[in-house]
C-alpha cells in the first residue's frame, strides 16, 4: 500500500466495510460518499458546527475532524442506526417531532447523536444541563428552545 | 373530525429528516460525477494581469480549469433582481455581479477561475495551482470611506461610488420641525451580519445529452427562477430545464440570488464536459461567495411636542451594498419604510445613498433592512421620552397608530412598488400585554431598585415594530385527490425549513376531509408545479397559502359535483369526512375518495365539454400588497459590569401574524428569529479591514448564539386577520429577529444606567468588548 492510501476496516450501525481509501479522507466524506450514509452532515469541517456528529465507539466525535483511517477498528453510529427499524423512531427522535425540535433539519442528525450519548450519561437531567450538552452543536433555526423541550421529552419519557 | 387548520399538527416532513432520509442538494450523487472548486480573489481590489492553468491542467484528475476569457458570450453580467421602485428622482446604478472576475476583482472571493476535477479534493489541489498575477488597486472597504471624495472607485466608469440614492418625504418635516417642542438628533450605526444557514450554498447539474435536458439541483429559495433563467442564458427552452431545490438547510434570504455565479458556472460546465458537476460551498467560501447584510449608518432627528407625539422624523442615511447591486433597493428602501413603524408619524423625511464598497454583495438578510430603520425610531424615541420625562413604554403608546385608523396610508412607496399600507392591526393591546408579561411596572418600581441597592445591573426594555409580509407578484399550487384517496399538493415555493409540508397539508385537509398525513406536499421541483416567484419576505404562507386554499376549494367542489352524479342527490346532501363522501343521515352511502377520483378519470365516455377529467385544480393567489404583521418585544437583562457580559432575565414576544395555520410552527419561527436577532444585537459583525480582508471567516470567529447563549421566551400572540387575503394570513417568517438590536440597547443602557453618565448605546451590535469600550467603567 502506497503511503496516500490507507486500509480501513470499520463497523457501521452494525455492518462491517473494508475499504481502502485515500489517507487524507475525511471521515465525514467517507462515511457520506463512500458509504453512501448521507444522514450525516457537514456544516463548517472545522468542528465547530457539530452537524457532523457521529458516534465513535459510543462517543460524539466530529467526524470532519478525524480521518477516515482513524476510524479503523471502530464501531460507529450514525443516524441512520439510531431508529430500531425502517418504518419506525427512536424515542429520541420521536420527541424531536412531538416538540418540534427541528426546522431544516440540517443540524438534527448531529444533535441527536450528540444527545443520545448525553441522555446515556445523565438520564435526568436539568434544562441548564441540557444547554450545556447542546452547546457544542450549532443550529440557526430554533432558537434551541424546541430543542431543549424535545430533550426533556425524550428523557422524561425513556426514565 | 376536528379541525385541522389552526391545530399545533406534527410535522409530516420531520421522519424524514430525523431518520437521515432526507435530500439536500450535497446528498445527490451521479455516475461519473466530477466536482468543482473556484479559485477566489485573495485581493478586495486588484487587477488581473494573468491567469496561468497549466500546472493546474497538468495535475491528474483535473478535466477542465475555466477563467473569464473561456466563457466567450456566455460571461455577461447578472440580472437586476428587483429593479428600482418608481419613486421620483431616484438615482440607480446598475452594476451586477459577473460569473467570474475579468480585469479586476472586486471583493475578497470574487470568483476568478473554475476547477473541474474528479474529485473535490483534486479540484482543490488544483485550484491552488491556478497562477494568478495580480495587480493591487486602492481598497473602498469602509462605508462612509467608501462615500468620501476621491474614495478609489470600484466601479471605473462611474464617477464616485454611488449606487443608489432615493429620498421619500410625507408630510413637510421642516415645518414640524420649527414648530416641535424639541427636535433630537442622533448617529446611529447599525450592522447586520451574515445569515450562516447551517447547510451552505451548493449546485448539482446533469446534462442528459440523449434526452436534451438538464436537471440541476440548487440550494436556492426560488428555483423557478433560476429555471427561467437558466434556459434564457443557455439557449434552451424552460421545458428542457429542471430545477430541483430539495431539501435546504436554510435560507433567510441569501439563498435567492438570482444568480450567483456558481449558478451560472456549474450547469454550463457540466453541459461542457459532458458530465455532471457538482460543487458544495465551504463554510470558509460561503463567508464570501455568499452574500452579506452588513451596516447603515443613520444622521436622524425626531421633532415631538410637550407630550411626546411625534411631529416628524427627519434621516439620512449610507448604506453599504457591496461590490454589486444585483438586489436594487430592496434593502435600504425596507429600511426607510420600516422606520415609521407602528406609530403615527405625521411627516417623514428619509434620504438614503447607497454605496458600493469592495466588500462582497449585500441583498437581503432575515429581516432584509428593517432591523436598521427599527433601530432608528425606537432609539430616538428613547432619547425622546428621557428628554421629557416621559416613561418609556408611554412615550411608545401615545403614538401608536390607534386602532379605528386601518388601513394605515403611510403615503411612500414600499419594496412591492405599492404605497406603504398597513392593512390591519391593534396595536395598543399588543403593548399592554408584552408589558404585562415582562412585568414592566413591577419591574420599574420595586424589582430594579431593589436588585440595584445590591449592586446589580439590570434594565429594562420594551419595543415595537412592524413588518411588511406577503408581498406579491403570486404564487400557485395544484391540489389533487389520487386514486389512493391521498391528496397531493403541488407548489412552486420552496422550503427551507419553515414547514411548508404540513402547513399547506392543514389547509387543504379540513376542506378534503382527509388527514393532514395523507396531504402529501412537493415544493421546490420545477417539473412538478412551472409557475412561481420564490420564498422571501415572509410570503410563503400568505400568498401560497391562499392559492393553495383556493386550490383546495376548487378540488372539494368537484368532489361534490362528482358524488352527487354517483349518488344522484343534490350536493347539499353530502357531507366530505374521513377520506369518504357520504350522503348525510343515510348510513352505508359513502364512496372513498379514491374511488370517486377514478369515477373522476373514466376509461370510457366522454369527458363532457367544459368540464376536466380528475379531482384536481390549479389555482394562483396574488395580493394587491403585503400584508403587515407587527409585534413588541420585552425583555430583562443583567451585565455584569466585570466582563460586560449580559445575561437576558427573561425575555417576551407578544406578535400577530393574523390568523395561524399552525401555533407550533409559528412558535419555532418566532423563537428561531428572536435566536438571530440576539446574535446580530450581541456579537455577530463581519469584521473587515481597511484592506477589505474579512478577518473573522470562520464559525470559531465569527460566533453565532448556542443554547447557552438564548434564553427561554415566552410567547404571546393577538390576532387581526389580513383583510388582504381569504384566510386572513400576515407572515411571521421574518419578526422574530427584526427588533432585538434596540431592545438590547434600550435594555443594556438601562441597566448601566449610562444616560446618568451622559452616555448612549447608538449602535449594534455590542459585544462585550464594545460595551466596555462604550460604557467604560460603571465604577
Amino acid at each position: 500500500m502506497s503511503d496516500d492510501r490507507a486500509r480501513l476496516t470499520t463497523t457501521v450501525n452494525g455492518t462491517r466495510y473494508e475499504r481502502d481509501v485515500e489517507a487524507r479522507m475525511l471521515l465525514a466524506d467517507f462515511i457520506r460518499h463512500d458509504l453512501g450514509l448521507t444522514g450525516t452532515h457537514v456544516g463548517c469541517e472545522h468542528g465547530v458546527c457539530g452537524a457532523c456528529t457521529i458516534l465513535v465507539d459510543g462517543v460524539p466525535v466530529r467526524s470532519c475532524l478525524m480521518f477516515a483511517a482513524q476510524a479503523n477498528g471502530c464501531a460507529l453510529t450514525t443516524v441512520e442506526g439510531l431508529a430500531p427499524a425502517p418504518d419506525r423512531l427512536h424515542p429520541l427522535q420521536e420527541a424531536f417531532r412531538d416538540a418540534h425540535g427541528l426546522q431544516c433539519g440540517f443540524c438534527t442528525p448531529g444533535i441527536l447523536m450528540t444527545m443520545k450519548a448525553f441522555l446515556a450519561e445523565n438520564a435526568n437531567p436539568s434544562e441548564a444541563e441540557i444547554r450545556e450538552a447542546l452547546s457544542g452543536n450549532l443550529c440557526r433555526c430554533t432558537g434551541y428552545q424546541h430543542i431543549v423541550d424535545a430533550v426533556k421529552l425524550a428523557a422524561e419519557r425513556t426514565r | 373530525m376536528t379541525r385541522q387548520f389552526g391545530a399545533s399538527i406534527k410535522r409530516n416532513e420531520d421522519a424524514r429528516l430525523l431518520a437521515g432520509r432526507a435530500q439536500f442538494v450535497d446528498d445527490v450523487e451521479l455516475p461519473g460525477m466530477l466536482h468543482a472548486a473556484f479559485v477566489r480573489s485573495p485581493h478586495a481590489h486588484a487587477r488581473i494581469v494573468s491567469v496561468d492553468a497549466s500546472a493546474a491542467l497538468a495535475r491528474r484528475g483535473v478535466v477542465a480549469v475555466y477563467s473569464a476569457q473561456d466563457l466567450g458570450d456566455y460571461w455577461r453580467p447578472g440580472p437586476v433582481i428587483v429593479p428600482p421602485p418608481p419613486v421620483e428622482g431616484a438615482v440607480f446604478n446598475e452594476r451586477t455581479q459577473v460569473p467570474l472576475a475579468k480585469g479586476k476583482a472586486r471583493h475578497v472571493g470574487e470568483p476568478v477561475a473554475l476547477v473541474i476535477a474528479s474529485s473535490r479534493y483534486i479540484a482543490e489541489d488544483a485550484a491552488a495551482e491556478v497562477a494568478i498575477e495580480w495587480e493591487p488597486l486602492p481598497v473602498a472597504a469602509d462605508l462612509e470611506h467608501a462615500a468620501a471624495p476621491g474614495a478609489p472607485r470600484v466601479h471605473d466608469d462611474l464617477p464616485d461610488n454611488v449606487a443608489a440614492r432615493v429620498r421619500q418625504t410625507k408630510g413637510d418635516y421642516a415645518a414640524a420641525a420649527k414648530r416641535a417642542h424639541r427636535v433630537v438628533k442622533r448617529r446611529f450605526a447599525y450592522d447586520h451580519g451574515c445569515a450562516q444557514p447551517m447547510e451552505t450554498r451548493g449546485v448539482v447539474a446533469q446534462w442528459d445529452a440523449r434526452a436534451e435536458r438538464l436537471t440541476v439541483w440548487d440550494t436556492t429559495q426560488a428555483p423557478i427562477a433560476i429555471r427561467n433563467g437558466l434556459a434564457a442564458m443557455l439557449g434552451l427552452s424552460e421545458r428542457q430545464v429542471r430545477v430541483v431545490a430539495p431539501f435546504i438547510g436554510g435560507g433567510f434570504g441569501p439563498k435567492i440570488m438570482l444568480f450567483y455565479p456558481d449558478e451560472v458556472l456549474i450547469p454550463w460546465a457540466a453541459m461542457k464536459v459532458g458530465r455532471p458537476v457538482k460543487w458544495i460551498e465551504d463554510r470558509a467560501e460561503h463567508f464570501f461567495a455568499t452574500t452579506h447584510e452588513r451596516g447603515q449608518v443613520h444622521d436622524a432627528e425626531i421633532a415631538v411636542d410637550g407630550d411626546g407625539r411625534i411631529l416628524g422624523v427627519k434621516d439620512v442615511f449610507l448604506h453599504d451594498t457591496g461590490a454589486y447591486d444585483p438586489y436594487g433597493l430592496t434593502v435600504p428602501i425596507n429600511s426607510q419604510c420600516t422606520l415609521l413603524g407602528p406609530y403615527v408619524v405625521p411627516s417623514y423625511d428619509s434620504t438614503f445613498t447607497a454605496i458600493f464598497t469592495n466588500k462582497p454583495i449585500v441583498t437581503p438578510y432575515r429581516g432584509a433592512g428593517r432591523q436598521h430603520g427599527v433601530f432608528v425610531i425606537e432609539r430616538l424615541l428613547d432619547v425622546a421620552a428621557r428628554e421629557l420625562g416621559i416613561d418609556r413604554a408611554e412615550i411608545r403608546r401615545r403614538n401608536l397608530i390607534p386602532t379605528d385608523a386601518f388601513p394605515y396610508d403611510n403615503e411612500i412607496i414600499y419594496q412591492d412598488f405599492t404605497r406603504l399600507g398597513y392593512d390591519s392591526g391593534d396595536y395598543a393591546p399588543m403593548l399592554a400585554k408584552a408589558l404585562d408579561m415582562i412585568g414592566y411596572e413591577r419591574f420599574v418600581r420595586e424589582e430594579q431598585p431593589r436588585l440595584r441597592a445590591r449592586g446589580q445591573c439590570v434594565g429594562i426594555g420594551v419595543v415595537c415594530y412592524v413588518e411588511g409580509t406577503g408581498i406579491g407578484p403570486y404564487e400557485g399550487a395544484k391540489v389533487q385527490v389520487q386514486t389512493s384517496g391521498k391528496v397531493s399538493l403541488l407548489t412552486g415555493i420552496g422550503t427551507q425549513g419553515q414547514g411548508h409540508f404540513t402547513s399547506f397539508a392543514q389547509i387543504v385537509a379540513d376542506q378534503l376531509g382527509v388527514a393532514v398525513a395523507d396531504v402529501e406536499v412537493i415544493t421546490g421541483d420545477t417539473d412538478q408545479f412551472y409557475w412561481g416567484a420564490g420564498t422571501f419576505a415572509s410570503r410563503g404562507a400568505v400568498v401560497a397559502g391562499n392559492a393553495v386554499n383556493e386550490a383546495g376549494l376548487a378540488v372539494r367542489k368537484k368532489i361534490l359535483r362528482v358524488a352527487a352524479e354517483h349518488f344522484e342527490c343534490a350536493e347539499v346532501d353530502l357531507e366530505i369526512a374521513d377520506g369518504r363522501v357520504s350522503i348525510a343521515g343515510v348510513p352505508g352511502r359513502s364512496i372513498p375518495l379514491g374511488e370517486l377520483a377514478v369515477l373522476a378519470n373514466p376509461m370510457r365516455g366522454a369527458v363532457a365539454p367544459g368540464t376536466e377529467p380528475g379531482l384536481e385544480a390549479t389555482s394562483y393567489f396574488g395580493p394587491e400588497s403585503g400584508a403587515t404583521a407587527s409585534g413588541v418585544h420585552a425583555m430583562i437583562v443583567e451585565v455584569d459590569p466585570e466582563t460586560m457580559i449580559p445575561t437576558i432575565r427573561k425575555y417576551a414576544v407578544v406578535h400577530d401574524c393574523g390568523t395561524v395555520i399552525n401555533p407550533m410552527i409559528v412558535a419555532g419561527q418566532v423563537l428561531g428569529g428572536v435566536a438571530q436577532g440576539i446574535g446580530n444585537a450581541f456579537y455577530e459583525q463581519l469584521a473587515f479591514d481597511s484592506e477589505g480582508q474579512l478577518l473573522n471567516a470562520t464559525l470559531a470567529d465569527y460566533l453565532l448564539p448556542t443554547a447557552l447563549d438564548v434564553p427561554r421566551i415566552e410567547l404571546g400572540h393577538t390576532v387581526t386577520p389580513s383583510p388582504l387575503n381569504p384566510l386572513g394570513i400576515k407572515g411571521v417568517g421574518e419578526a422574530g429577529a427584526i427588533p432585538v438590536g434596540p431592545l438590547f440597547a434600550q435594555a443594556l443602557e438601562d441597566a448601566l444606567d449610562l444616560p446618568a453618565r451622559g452616555k448612549e448605546l447608538n449602535e449594534i451590535p455590542l459585544s462585550p468588548c464594545r460595551l466596555w469600550e462604550l460604557a467604560g467603567s460603571p465604577k
